[in-house]
């Protein structure tokens, strides 16, 4: 069952410079209980997207030119500040990049931690302390009694995001948009933060969007996955599907890009494979045709003169470009 | 886990406010308990002034005339033989009103103003801040002396000019922190949890610029005071017979070669009314940053 329908969501910034098209016609859908995973280089669009689902791109400069967003039969995009409120840290939670900025200095966690129960008015003081307890622990936080008591200053990166999980999940919302959620951690950490996410998500049953660019971690958890460039989607649908045969050539070439470890240290190692080319200025976003057709192998004039349309494929995998039946 | 230590972490969650915390931090400050007692007293001794004063304030001895400290008048008598304790004890009363009132004043506006500019941004920012660019440029004694002239002379009126003219400078830093604070990651991060803007600026902003607020206002309260002394001097403030610490400091400058005391003494009352002041915000500073004591 779908929790979240996006549908043709634009948003654009308007600067001084000129109107950039940051998200154009973005569609997709989150299935309750389920991972989607939105990967894409920086300023393809896959923050923003999420960000404007809850209101939270400033207005000005930002704007939602298009779309909609059914979650829970109400349209998020036509809601007012005041409903949104509402929805935020209740039925739609976030976490953040940087754990180390992410929570008030000033402020002990717990207090911190219960805020979201008191201001959704869903708990008293003492319940939610309890409630805070149990969650510190279940997020492997050692002590929690004592780490209720602590301010932020005192715990490390990895223990912040923890506790900012767990902020994220007291009120028990039925979506977790993770943004880029281990970017400003360490690898291992990385990886212990990924598998907590998992383990939650089993345990609460709450849905995660997971904005990243590790496909790495995208193949391991999520379900299915939304590939954007340049503010459009490129491609959307089952993990396993897109990773064995992508139908997009930007897809392929993220997919060749992860590199392997070799297991033979004197074995011969290949170079680095990248994507030729580089993403289209800002103020490209906006123009009728393939953004991709500058760096793509597989270009015919067609993609330069025309915007690709959307092809359905078996089992939900939807690719945008002119040529992914030849993929 | 049992009830008892849920209830054992509400309490001290309870006391976990800011001010808690900062209170038990303050206490092992020897500098600032020392400024905090001796504010306390000098308080307590302007506010029983009327009972505990040696001689009536009226009270003139014009053959007396300036006597330096005897056993009968401690700090000595001004030129119409007034008991110079009295005076000083008096004169407190005004004095320590203007600073407190006034920079509460001037605090209240200027943090809330201050805060919710920086914090909407936007038009409503410029509309606001160019209002306090206005009341800046507007010359402070035309200001006062406009007051006066349309109100007629009166003390309330007195703390309410001074403060309108002090908050001006606390509503822009103000405004600075707050742009920079609402840039910060854990802001953003309460708007996705659902917080309303009041709840943000009065929990977790205005929290977080507590330490240039105490700075200020320890530094605000003497500017008051002085600026008291300044408008009385030029008898746009308080008028004899009352008086105050500025009207008693300008006149002991007066006539500080033949009679010094009548300097001294107010001068010292101010002086260590001042430092205790500075003391005191300088240890609240510290006391409130969670980050600086690692004990």
């Amino acid at each position: 069952m779908s929790l979240l329908t996006v549908n043709d969501l634009s948003v654009s910034f308007v600067t001084r410079n000129g109107t950039t098209e940051a998200v154009k016609n973005v569609s997709f859908n989150v299935e309750s209980k389920s991972i989607t995973a939105i990967i894409g280089e920086s300023g393809s669009g896959k923050s923003v997207s999420c960000y404007a689902l809850l209101g939270l791109i400033p207005q000005p400069p930002g704007r939602v030119d298009s779309g909609t967003a059914e979650f829970g039969g109400r349209d998020l995009l036509s809601l007012s500040e005041r409903e949104l409120r509402g929805i935020r840290g209740s039925d739609i939670a976030m976490i953040f990049q940087d754990p180390m900025t992410c929570l008030n200095p000033y402020m002990r966690i717990g207090e911190q931690l219960i805020e979201p129960l008191i201001v959704h008015g869903v708990a008293n003081k003492e319940a939610a302390t309890k409630r805070a307890v149990e969650l510190l622990d279940e997020v492997g936080i050692q002590n929690p009694e004592v780490a209720m008591q602590a301010y932020p200053f005192e715990f490390s990166g990895g223990m912040r995001q923890r506790v900012m999980i767990a902020m994220a999940l007291i009120a028990e919302p039925k979506l977790l948009i993770a943004d880029e959620p281990t970017t400003a951690l360490d690898v291992t950490v990385q990886a212990q933060i990924f598998d907590l996410l998992s383990d939650l998500r089993r345990q609460t049953g709450a849905a995660i969007i997971l904005i990243t660019h590790d496909m790495g971690a995208v193949a391991e958890m999520a379900e299915r996955m939304i590939v954007m460039y340049a503010g459009r989607k490129a491609e959307f649908g089952p993990v396993d599907q897109i990773i064995n045969h992508p139908r997009h050539p930007y897809t392929k070439g993220l997919i060749s890009c992860v590199p392997h470890i070799v297991s033979d240290m004197t074995e011969e190692r290949p170079d680095l494979v990248e994507v030729p080319g580089i993403v289209p200025s800002l103020k490209d976003f906006g123009q009728d045709r393939c953004l991709f057709a500058s760096r793509c192998t597989y270009v015919t004039d067609k993609c330069r003169a025309s915007r690709p349309e959307e092809r359905l494929f078996s089992d939900g995998q939807i690719a945008d470009c002119w040529h992914a039946e030849d993929l | 886990m049992s009830t008892q230590d849920i209830g054992a972490i509400v309490e001290a969650e309870e006391g976990a406010s800011l001010w808690n915390d900062a209170w038990l931090r303050l206490k092992k400050n020897r500098a600032a308990v020392t400024g905090g007692v001796v504010l306390v007293v000098m308080v307590l001794l302007v506010l029983l002034t009327p009972w505990i004063a040696p001689y009536s304030y009226e009270a003139q001895n014009l053959d007396l005339g300036a006597t330096p400290p005897s056993a009968a008048h401690w700090l000595g008598t001004d030129i119409f033989g007034r008991d110079l304790l009295t005076q000083i004890l008096y004169g407190g009363r005004i004095s320590l009103a203007v600073g407190f009132i006034a920079t509460a004043v001037a605090l209240v506006i200027g943090v809330t103003w201050g805060a919710v500019a920086g914090y909407v941004g936007g038009r409503v920012d410029s509309m606001m801040m160019r209002f306090v660019d206005i009341l800046y440029a507007l010359p402070f004694m035309i200001f006062i002396i406009l007051l006066m002239v349309v109100f007629g002379r009166n003390i309330l009126l007195l703390f309410l000019a001074i403060g309108a003219v002090e908050w001006l400078t606390m509503a822009r830093i103000m405004r600075t922190q707050v742009q920079s604070l609402r840039q910060q990651e854990f802001v953003e991060a309460a708007v996705s949890l659902g917080l309303a803007p009041a709840a943000i600026i009065f929990r977790h902003i205005i929290p977080n610029a507590i330490g240039p607020i105490i700075v200020y206002t320890t530094l605000t309260i003497p500017s008051v005071m002085l600026l008291e002394a300044f408008l009385s001097f030029l008898g746009l403030g308080i008028q004899p017979p009352q008086t105050s610490w500025g009207l008693l400091i300008s006149y002991g400058a007066e006539t500080m070669e033949e009679y010094p005391w009548l300097l001294i003494f107010p001068g010292a009352a101010l002086t260590i009314t001042l430092f205790s002041l500075n003391f005191l915000g300088d240890g609240l500073r510290d006391a409130l940053d969670v980050r600086g004591s690692k004990d």
